[in-house]
C-alpha cells in the first residue's frame, strides 16, 4: 500500500462505499419489474427522452474517455473540442432526424436486427459477430486500465480490483439489465460533472481565469513553434497541419473527423442507439441525440480545460506537478495528477468516485449491449428461433439474457488479462475492430435513403469497406511509429505526420470502397425484397413524421435547430 | 418503473450533508486546504450536491401532484 499515489481517509472511503451502495440498490429495485426478454434486454422501450439522453452521452463518456481527453488537452490544447463539437454534433443531429424514425419505428431491437429486416441474414450475422466480439473485448480492455488504475493510485491489489470491478458491474446488470446500465449512467453523469468540477474552478483560479491562461500558455506554445493563441482556438491554425498542434488541417478534421468517424461511430453504434431505441416514444427515441448534445457540447469546459491548465503546470517547476513516468510524459495521467494536486480529503474521494463509476459504467454499457446482440440476434436467430408460445418465449430469453450478461462479463475478465498479456495484440485488434464502423455507416445510410441497395451489395460492401480498411492500415504508418501495431505491415507506402491523420484516411478510405461496392453490387443484383417489406425501413417508403401534436419546444426540429446554434456560437467564440 | 429522480436525490442529498459536514469539521484545518487555496472546497462542494439532490426529490414530488 505505501507506493500508492493517494492516502484516501476514511470520509474517502465512505462517500466511495455509498455511491456503489446506490448503484446496487439500483439494479436491486429494478429486478421486480425484469418479468420478460424485453423489459431486460430492450428497458422495457419506456425511458424518458432526458433519461435516455444523458444515458446516451454518457455511454461514451468512459473513464478511458475522460483520461484520454484531459491528456489531450495538454497535448493540443482547445483543438480537442473537435471530437465534441464538429465530431459529434452532426453526426447526432443527423441521427435524430433522418436515422432513428427507421432504427426505432421498424421495431428492430438492435442495428444488426435493423440489417436483416432492411437487407439479410448474413448482413446480420457478420454485424452481429463482429460486434459481439468488438464489446466484450472493448469492456475487458477497460477493466484491465481499471484494475491497472486502482493498483496505482489506491494501491489496491490488481486481481482483487479486477475481480471486484467485474462482481459489482455484474450484480447490477444481470438484476436490472438495460434499465440498470441506463439509471447508472445517468448518474454516473451527475457525480462526474459534480466531482469533476472543483478541479476546473480551482485550476482556472490558479492560473488566473481564461485570459490568465492564455498568457500562461504563449511563451510554452511559441517554445514549441506554434502561434502564441494555438491551444487556446479551434479552427484559427487549421489551415496548414503543421501550424497547429493536432497535425491536420480544416479539411481533414471535418471530413474524417466531422463525417466518416462520427458519422460511423454515433449514427451505427449499438452501443450507443441502444439508448435511445430504449426511449419511450418515437418522439422521445428521436430527441435523446439531442438532449444529449447538449452536455456533450460543455464536456470540454470540464476536462479539456482543466487539461490546458496542467500544461501550463507541466512547464512551472514551481508548481510541484508533473505526469512524468518512466522518464516520459504519460499524459492519461493528467487527470489524476490533477486529481491529486487539488483536491483535498472529501472531494477528492468524490473524484476518485467518478473515475471508478465511469470505468464501471462503461463495462456494463458493453455488457448490456452484448447481451441484447447474443440473446436476439445470435441464439434466436441460429440456435433456439422463436416458437408460437409467446409468453414461455419471453420467460426463456430472459433466462438466455441474464446467462448472456454472466458469459459476457466472464470473457471480459478473460480478455482484461489477455490485455495484460498481449497488450499490443489488443491494441490492435481493436483498431482492426474500430474499422467497421465506417463502412457499415455506408451500408445503413444507402440502405435507409435508396430503395435499390440490396443485401448481396450490403454484405459485399461491408466486408470490401472493411478489408480496404485494412490494406490501408497495412500500407501506411504515422511518423515515428515503432511497432507495426501501428501500421505497415504489409509495407510502407505512406507515412503520415501524426496517428490522427492515419485514422481518419483509414476510415475516409473505407467509407468511401464499402459506398462505391454496395452500389456497384446493388445495381448488379436483384432486389428480392418487395416494397410492401421496405415499408418503415426505406426513406422514400415510409410516411412523413408530423410533428403537429407535439408542442413546438419539444418538436425534434426545434431542438435540432437549437442544437446546431449552440455548436456554430461555441464555434465562432474559441474560432 | 422506479423514477431515476428518486435514488440522484437521495443519492446527492446524503453525499452533501456527509461533505458539509466533513467541511465544517476540518474548516480550521488549513494544511488540509492548502492545495485548494485555503477554500474550503467540501462545504461548497457538498452543498452543491446537497441542494442537486433536493432539487431532484422536489421535481419528483412537484411532478405527482399535477
Amino acid at each position: 500500500m505505501g507506493n500508492a499515489l493517494f492516502q484516501l481517509q476514511w470520509i474517502d472511503y465512505a462517500i466511495m462505499v455509498i455511491y456503489f451502495l446506490f448503484v446496487l440498490g439500483i439494479g436491486w429495485v429494478l429486478k421486480r419489474y425484469m418479468k420478460d426478454a424485453n423489459a431486460f434486454l430492450e428497458a422495457g422501450r419506456s425511458m424518458p427522452a432526458w433519461v435516455a439522453g444523458l444515458a446516451f452521452i454518457s455511454t461514451n463518456l468512459g473513464a478511458l474517455e475522460v483520461m484520454g481527453m484531459t491528456g489531450s488537452g495538454a497535448k493540443y490544447g482547445m483543438l480537442t473540442t473537435h471530437f465534441y463539437w464538429i465530431g459529434a454534433i452532426p453526426a447526432m443531429v443527423f441521427l435524430a432526424i433522418f436515422m432513428m424514425p427507421f432504427y426505432y419505428g421498424s421495431k428492430a431491437r438492435s442495428v444488426p436486427e435493423y440489417l436483416k429486416l432492411r437487407f439479410d441474414e448474413k448482413t446480420r450475422g457478420l454485424n452481429a459477430i463482429l460486434f459481439a466480439v468488438m464489446t466484450v473485448l472493448a469492456s475487458g480492455i477497460s477493466m484491465y486500465a481499471l484494475a491497472l488504475l486502482m493498483e496505482k493510485v489506491l494501491g489496491w491489489n490488481f486481481n482483487f480490483s479486477l475481480l471486484l470491478s467485474a462482481a459489482i458491474v455484474l450484480a447490477y446488470t444481470y438484476l436490472g439489465g438495460l434499465s440498470s446500465a441506463i439509471y447508472n449512467e445517468v448518474l454516473q453523469f451527475f457525480i462526474i460533472v459534480i466531482g469533476l468540477l472543483p478541479i476546473v474552478v480551482l485550476s482556472l483560479h490558479e492560473v488566473g481565469g481564461w485570459g490568465g491562461l492564455k498568457e500562461s500558455l504563449a511563451p510554452i506554445v511559441t517554445e514549441k513553434g506554434f502561434a502564441a493563441d494555438s491551444y487556446t482556438t479551434t479552427w484559427k491554425y487549421t489551415g496548414t497541419a503543421t501550424g497547429n498542434p493536432l497535425g491536420v488541417e480544416w479539411y481533414g478534421i471535418l471530413f474524417g473527423l466531422g463525417f466518416v468517424l462520427s458519422f460511423g461511430y454515433w449514427c451505427t453504434n449499438f452501443l450507443i442507439v441502444q439508448r435511445a431505441m430504449a426511449a419511450e416514444s418515437t418522439t422521445a427515441a428521436r430527441n435523446t441525440p439531442l438532449i444529449g448534445a447538449i452536455p456533450k457540447m460543455l464536456i470540454p469546459f470540464l476536462i479539456i480545460v482543466p487539461g490546458i491548465v496542467a500544461l501550463v503546470l507541466m512547464n512551472n517547476p514551481a508548481s510541484g506537478f508533473s505526469i512524468t513516468e518512466n522518464g516520459k510524459p504519460n499524459y492519461d495521467l493528467t487527470i489524476i495528477m490533477l486529481l491529486k494536486h487539488y483536491l483535498p480529503t472529501g472531494v477528492l474521494g468524490l473524484g476518485i468516485t467518478a473515475l471508478l463509476a465511469s470505468f464501471m459504467s462503461g463495462m456494463a454499457g458493453n455488457v448490456s449491449a452484448f447481451n441484447t446482440v447474443w440473446t436476439y440476434d445470435i441464439y434466436q436467430s441460429y440456435i433456439r428461433p422463436a416458437t408460437n408460445d409467446k409468453e414461455a418465449d419471453a420467460r426463456h430469453y430472459l433466462k438466455v439474457g441474464r446467462l448472456a450478461t454472466v458469459f459476457g462479463v466472464l470473457v471480459s475478465i478473460a480478455a482484461a488479462y489477455l490485455a495484460g498479456l498481449f497488450g499490443n495484440i489488443m491494441d490492435f485488434l481493436q483498431t482492426i475492430f474500430s474499422m467497421i464502423n465506417a463502412p457499415l455507416f455506408a451500408v445503413i445510410f444507402l440502405g435507409m435513403f435508396w430503395k435499390r441497395t440490396t443485401g448481396h451489395g450490403a454484405f459485399i460492401g461491408l466486408l470490401g469497406g472493411f478489408l480496404m480498411a485494412l490494406l490501408h492500415h497495412g500500407l501506411t504508418v504515422p511518423a515515428g511509429a515503432t511497432t507495426l501495431v501501428k501500421g505497415g505491415w504489409i509495407g510502407v507506402v505512406h507515412t503520415y505526420p501524426v496517428e490522427m491523420a492515419q485514422n481518419f484516411w483509414t476510415a475516409i478510405i473505407a467509407c468511401a470502397a464499402s459506398a462505391l461496392i454496395t452500389v456497384a453490387i446493388s445495381l448488379s443484383t436483384k432486389q428480392r425484397k418487395t416494397d410492401d417489406e421496405l415499408r418503415g425501413l426505406v426513406y422514400s417508403l415510409t410516411p412523413k413524421i408530423k410533428e403537429d401534436h407535439v408542442a413546438w419546444h419539444k418538436r425534434t426540429n426545434t431542438l435540432a435547430i437549437f442544437v446546431l446554434v449552440m455548436m456554430l456560437v461555441l464555434s465562432i467564440l474559441f474560432w | 418503473m422506479l423514477d431515476i429522480r428518486i435514488p440522484i436525490g437521495f443519492l446527492f442529498a446524503v453525499l452533501g450533508v456527509l461533505l458539509t459536514a466533513y467541511g465544517l469539521l476540518t474548516n480550521a484545518d488549513t494544511a488540509l486546504y492548502t492545495k485548494s487555496f485555503q477554500v474550503n472546497v467540501n462545504i461548497w462542494s457538498g452543498l452543491l450536491m446537497l441542494v442537486f439532490g433536493v432539487v431532484m426529490l422536489l421535481t419528483v414530488k412537484m411532478g405527482k401532484k399535477s
